[in-house]
């Protein structure tokens, strides 16, 4: 059961570590804790003319699944506004329901595990932040 | 020294439930329950199920019976008179119950004394009081080797300490309080001395007028009884100067319109319907406790702390957060794994049937001292064995393999 959940595909997701590393200049930046572990991400942003992503990175001090979201996020948010990082969300929590996922779709073993769905939805959360605030 | 390990480990239902074998590290969280302990709560819903301390008739009497039985085994455990002891919803409510009495006894100015490493419940009730009354909260650092850094008293521990209140064990790092020393100090100053009893209390009887200290918590939940359920131990002097923390019901000497007296402790401290049911069984725990041979016991899990050490040293990037020997120190071991979170150690050892707990324990000022994610932590109790150890070592040996 634990080595569906760290298959090769969400180990090698987390290792990519895509996106790693703050932005100089950001325009937003949103940082998220879950207070049950003590996971924490610190995410940037710049946007375009349009308030769509140009630019995204993010440090993240959490689990193995908590980086390999933040390395999905990294490499399909550019391009998207608001909207797009909602579709986005709706993506994981389709993975987490056990129903498909779209770009989420390699999260799909952590259904079965309640306790970790939080992992996979921080970096969405501080995405979400960042994307809809005004700064 | 040796016990009849086979024998008490039969004695904890949930340990042969199956699917599978259960190696339960995760004491430190929560203990099981053993059938003594069980029977106990069954038969008190069963047979004396009614309020205390209100009713006359025969359901009613044999509550109260059972109710204030237990605060008698509990009595026995930590070798205190009757009366000085409170119960309480948990450890953390327990606190919360001296941060507001005890606390409304402080003035502006005054000052209680924590430590680095302890858990937030013995952190934010004080915190609170600072906002609350105007105290003044200092914090005692801790060393390399996760001990509470004594060598700082001189320094934090002055005349306007009222209060220090630190773990008597590290829930972290396993490290045991150098309590004599502590109370001597607060002594000389006039500050009174709370400890952090949570995972001392399931290590076995405790004497605690001998200990020097003022005040003692404890979960029952940690100690091989139910939820919801906890201890306060102060001394009679000490509970009859502090006012009511919650008020209501049972806490009352006289109730009028225009005012009201209270009753003496340890009733003034108990608002309303208590937890009758998780008491008794908690009075059972402490009974269960009381009949084990500590000395066997402790020769027991410290060998079984020694194992854990000396395979976790063969593991490459395997680090021990805490001390590296047995001297002061209680079977709560918390290590690193380089290139592996304490989630995903702790996720894939679920794999292997064992259970520990990973994260910050509750001690977040403790990791961003130590500039920590969290730790992954083995907490031990009288049933494990030595192959609850061997499963954890080979679990860390899968993640090490599969992950890092």
């Amino acid at each position: 059961m634990t080595d569906q959940l760290y298959h090769e595909r969400i180990v090698a997701l987390a290792k990519a570590r895509t996106g790693d590393g703050r932005l100089t200049a950001p325009e937003r930046t949103a940082q998220r804790d879950n207070p049950l572990c003590g996971d924490r991400i610190s995410l940037d942003l710049t946007l375009d003319a349009a308030g769509r992503i140009a630019a995204l990175g993010h440090k993240v001090r959490g689990c193995l699944l908590c980086q390999a979201s933040a390395s999905v996020l990294s490499a399909v948010a550019v391009g998207r506004d608001a909207d797009g990082v909602a579709a986005l969300r709706a993506d994981a929590e389709a993975a987490l329901a056990g129903q498909g996922g779209g770009a989420y779709e390699a999260f799909a073993p952590v259904a079965a595990h309640k306790s970790r769905h939080e992992c996979v939805l921080l970096p969405l959360q501080a995405l979400t932040d960042a994307i809809v605030s005004r700064q | 020294m040796s016990f009849d390990h086979s024998g008490l480990r039969a004695q904890f239902p949930i340990l042969n439930a199956g699917p599978g074998p259960l190696h339960y590290l995760d004491n430190g969280a929560s203990a099981q329950t053993p059938q003594a302990v069980l029977d106990a709560v069954l038969a008190y819903e069963t047979t004396a199920r009614a309020n205390a301390h209100r009713g006359v008739h025969r359901l009613a009497e044999a509550a109260t019976d059972a109710y204030e039985g237990a605060r008698a085994e509990v009595a026995r455990f930590l070798n205190t008179p009757v009366d000085e002891i409170v119960f309480a919803g948990g450890c953390t409510a327990a606190i919360n119950l001296v941060a507001h009495s005890f606390g409304a006894t402080l003035k502006p100015g005054d000052r209680v004394l924590v430590s680095e490493l302890e858990h937030h419940s013995n952190i934010v009730p004080w915190q609170m009081l600072r906002d609350r009354a105007g105290i003044e909260l200092d914090a005692l650092p801790v060393t390399e080797d996760g001990r509470i850094d004594l060598g700082a008293l001189p320094r934090l521990l002055t005349e306007r300490t009222k209060l220090v209140a630190l773990a008597h064990v590290s829930n972290v790092t396993g490290a045991a309080l150098d309590v004599p020393e502590v109370a001597a100090a607060a002594r000389a100053v006039g500050a009174r001395v709370l400890l952090d009893g949570a995972q001392r209390a399931p290590h076995g009887p405790l004497d605690l007028p001998a200990l020097g200290v003022d005040f003692y918590v404890f979960s029952g939940h940690k100690a091989y009884g139910p939820n919801g359920i906890g201890v306060l131990w102060a001394r009679a002097e000490l509970l009859e100067a502090m006012p009511p923390f919650l008020g209501g019901g049972s806490m009352i000497g006289r109730v009028t319109l225009a005012r009201t007296t209270w009753a003496p402790p340890p009733r003034r401290f108990e608002a309303g319907t208590p937890p009758i049911g998780p008491a008794v069984g908690l009075g059972a725990a402490c009974h269960w406790m009381a009949s084990l041979d500590w000395s066997a016991v402790a020769s027991h899990e410290m060998s079984l702390v020694q194992r854990l050490l000396d395979g976790l040293g063969e593991v490459p990037g395997a680090r021990i957060f805490g001390p590296a020997g047995l001297q002061r120190r209680y079977p709560v071991v918390s290590f690193l794994l380089d290139g592996v979170h304490p989630h995903d150690v702790a996720q894939t050892l679920d794999g292997f049937g064992v259970a520990v707990r990973a994260g910050h324990h509750c001690a977040q000022p403790l990791m961003e001292r130590f500039d920590l994610d969290g730790t992954t932590r083995a907490s031990l109790a009288p049933y494990n064995d030595a192959s609850d150890i061997d499963a954890l070592l080979k679990g860390v040996a899968h993640a090490v393999r599969t992950l890092r």
